[in-house]
């Protein structure tokens, strides 16, 4: 059993998008905000701090998690990923996010974060998604510029390209 | 919206996590999946001195299939159940139910049994629990008991618990009755508005309402006919003692239990 005192720091050790990384964080500090001031990974947004608008989304161990709903503590010696992972290159999108930019799903950006993660999981585990299936998983999230439309439209042009069942142009569009 | 302080503790086993209660009660508070206290944490709606993470608890994340009941241990997150491939056969209810608990992105983490301990009004798990008439397992560094579903559940977000205890596990009944399940809600995975399931019995039909009344509410119905139907359930919805809120009128909640009310007792009889 460890014990963690309230009101001091202590050291928290995981894998962050693959890498070693090592931060410190009283017990209440959240994952959102330990991601972002203590480690200085701002791609992964803050919203509605309740779990309801998912702007937060990223994955650990390999399954969709809200950061606001997770403490920073309790993802010692967890695999944390989250949306700086999934661009190839400091200059390249990924094959997901090339179709949002693509397919405009997004505007103000605030959500994106957080379906893209939701997303490159679901992807990676149903290869195959409908329509229906896509739109279920978005249940997840809230977008107030898009609609939602082409966000579903982006994912299913994702998927078919991860398939192999597009080919496209080779840009950095 | 950051939770106010508190001691982390991981537990390792079982006991010390029953030790931490045990010594800290009504100071102390067990997280789990975390989807359900989290956000009472940072709205400090909740103010506990000390968190118990059980989720290191290799013991507590068991599935076990009985002759005829499912028990389901503190530790098994929600996603996990509705992949349990025997799931459909034998808890039909809540194989409905499941997908309409949270999201794809908060059942991956909330546990079925963190849940049942929240008891949100709204939340299907308890609906679902109340429905079949299942059981809880409560532990304390000083003993077991098990309290029926109907016996758990005292209130809004109130339980029979004591501030020692936890949940160790739940139990439902498994069987192959007939079940149906439908809930409104704003949108699909938010809390319900109106949830209701129902489960053929010998003589009739078993109707639960969620989202209603201060808890799942449960009612026995004989076989009735059409006008003889609408009566009873219209009297069922007035004893729910709905309220207006932000998300509806106490009417259209009236309304929604009489008419989802109506579709499930006929699909359970057909």
């Amino acid at each position: 059993m460890s014990r963690l005192q309230a009101g001091q720091r202590h050291p928290v050790r995981f894998t962050l998008n693959g890498k070693p990384c090592t931060g410190e964080a009283e017990p209440r500090m959240l994952l959102t905000d330990f991601l972002r001031h203590q480690i200085g990974a701002t791609g992964t947004h803050v919203g509605c701090e309740h779990g309801v608008c998912g702007a937060c989304t990223i994955n650990i161990d390999g399954v969709p998690a809200r950061a606001c709903l997770t403490l920073a503590v309790q993802v010692e010696a967890c695999d944390v990923r989250t949306v700086e992972s999934l661009a190839p290159l400091s200059d390249r999108l990924g094959i997901l996010q090339t179709a949002f930019k693509r397919n405009h799903a997004l505007q103000c950006g605030f959500c994106t974060a957080g379906i893209l993660m939701s997303l490159d999981g679901f992807l990676r585990e149903h290869p195959q998604p409908d329509e229906g299936a896509i739109r279920d998983l978005l249940t997840g999230h809230l977008c107030r510029c898009t609609g939602y439309t082409p966000i579903v439209r982006a994912a299913l042009e994702a998927a078919a390209e991860m398939r192999g069942d597009l080919s496209r142009e080779k840009s950095d569009a | 919206m950051k939770p106010a302080a508190f001691d982390y503790v991981r537990a390792d086993h079982l006991d010390e996590a029953l030790d931490v209660l045990g010594r800290e009660g009504g100071e102390a508070r067990v997280i789990a999946g975390g989807q359900s206290l989290m956000p009472m944490l940072n709205m400090r709606l909740a103010k506990p001195k000390t968190l118990v993470d059980i989720m290191h608890l290799d013991e507590l994340a068991r599935i076990e299939r009985k002759a005829t009941t499912v028990t389901i241990g503190a530790g098994v997150r929600q996603a996990r159940l509705l992949d349990w491939p025997e799931l459909s056969k034998a808890l039909p209810l809540a194989a409905l139910a499941l997908p309409w608990t949270g999201h794809a992105q908060t059942r991956s983490r909330g546990t079925v049994c963190g849940s049942i301990a929240h008891a949100d009004p709204s939340a299907e798990l308890p609906l679902v629990l109340q429905a079949l008439g299942g059981e809880v397992h409560l532990r304390s560094a000083r003993r077991r008991r098990t309290v029926a579903a109907g016996d758990f559940f005292t209130g809004m977000m109130a339980t029979a618990r004591a501030d020692d205890e936890m949940i160790e596990a739940v139990s439902f009944p498994a069987d192959r009755k007939r079940c149906a399940f439908r809930e409104v809600a704003r949108r699909h995975g938010d809390f319900a508005i109106v949830a209701c399931a129902a489960v053929a019995t010998q003589d009739g039909v078993r109707l639960a309402v969620g989202g209603v009344a201060d808890m799942p509410e449960v009612r026995d119905f004989p076989r009735l006919e059409a006008s003889a139907l609408d009566d009873a359930l219209n009297a069922f919805a007035y004893q729910l003692d709905a309220r207006d809120d932000v998300h509806a009128t106490a009417r259209y909640r009236r309304d929604l239990v009489r008419m989802i009310g109506r579709d499930l007792v006929r699909e359970v009889l057909q």
